[in-house]
């Protein structure tokens, strides 16, 4: 994958194959401490621990289709890739926590890339499931709740193509503006 | 603190005023863009984009997008499936956002099976 935020898509929809109907998705960015950390948090069925044990293991998958899954070990290598660490929290019946951490400055790191367009991508395909994303940008945050947006704009379709484009341009403006606030203090 | 505020919200839903109310008639067309992990590495979510992009410029009312998992084909990722009532799905292979808006401009709009980018009818 070229971009974290390809990443973050992926482990997303697995959360989503899980059953879940919302999804966490935590991105920090830390240049203190040099870290970058992705938190993706689902509350589907979980897993059971031995599959957990093999996580990493291609060819431990539940799915059907084909006999090799992909989407974690990616993400392993890549974080380890870059000095970072991964977590994978689960349990059957509580859902499932995926944290992958990163050296922010390390060489190899991948740009996290367009999330605007991950998460509007989530939002328009998978109708029904909530999400909450969080970005924090050394303390200062952006955050977004479509429960909350369904709740507030109740005749606002989030499945509609022309408020979704809006939406995209929103979040891409409120993450660039984030980004420089940072660059400026 | 930043966060997608109401405001901006209401700034939105104004915009999109026009187009909403009259969004409520059945859906017609299909659209699936598989997003397994294979899709995503092989850019399937620049696909989406294109499509949401054309959706919002023709503001047509019966047709769906949907996110699905790998079919198994991963080798011909990202792939797109149209399932135009009264005609059989149509999968397209090796997508990506310049074929995604010439099969959305033809095939979605006008009916024309884009076969050049055609993998199978199911």
């Amino acid at each position: 994958m070229r971009e974290l935020s390809l990443h973050i898509l992926d482990v997303v929809e697995n959360g989503i194959t899980a059953g879940g109907n919302c999804i966490w998705i935590t991105v920090e960015e830390d240049h203190q401490a040099d870290q970058l950390k992705i938190v993706i948090r689902d509350n589907g069925r979980g897993m059971p621990i031995e599959k957990l044990q093999n996580i990493n293991d291609p060819f431990i998958t539940t799915r059907t289709t084909r006999r090799v899954g992909l989407g974690l070990s990616l993400l392993t290598v890549a974080a380890e890739r870059c000095a970072g660490t991964m977590r994978v929290d689960t349990a059957p019946g509580k859902g499932t926590e995926v944290e992958a951490t990163f050296q922010h400055s390390h060489i190899d790191r991948a740009p996290l890339g367009d999330m605007a367009a991950t998460v509007t991508t989530l939002i328009i395909g998978n109708p029904g499931i909530d999400f909450v994303y969080s970005h924090q940008i050394d303390g200062e945050e952006f955050s977004l709740d479509t429960r909350e947006i369904r709740a507030e704009m109740d005749d606002l379709s989030l499945s509609d193509p022309v408020v979704i484009h809006h939406l995209t341009e929103s979040i891409r403006t409120s993450l660039t503006e984030l980004a420089s606030n940072d660059n400026a203090s | 603190m930043a966060k997608l505020t109401i405001e901006e919200l209401k700034k939105i839903k104004e915009k999109t005023a026009k187009y909403t109310s009259l969004r409520d008639g059945p859906a017609n067309i299909k659209v699936t863009v598989h997003m397994g992990t294979c899709g995503i590495a092989a850019g399937a979510r620049d696909v989406m984009s294109a499509l949401m992009q054309e959706m919002a410029e023709a503001d047509r009312q019966d047709i769906r997008v949907v996110a699905a998992g790998c079919m198994g084909m991963c080798s011909s990722e990202p792939n797109v499936t149209i399932e135009a009532e009264g005609s059989e799905p149509i999968v397209y292979q090796l997508m990506d956002a310049n074929k995604m808006r010439q099969v959305f401009k033809r095939h979605v709009m006008l009916g024309e099976v884009q076969t050049d980018f055609a993998l199978a009818k199911m």
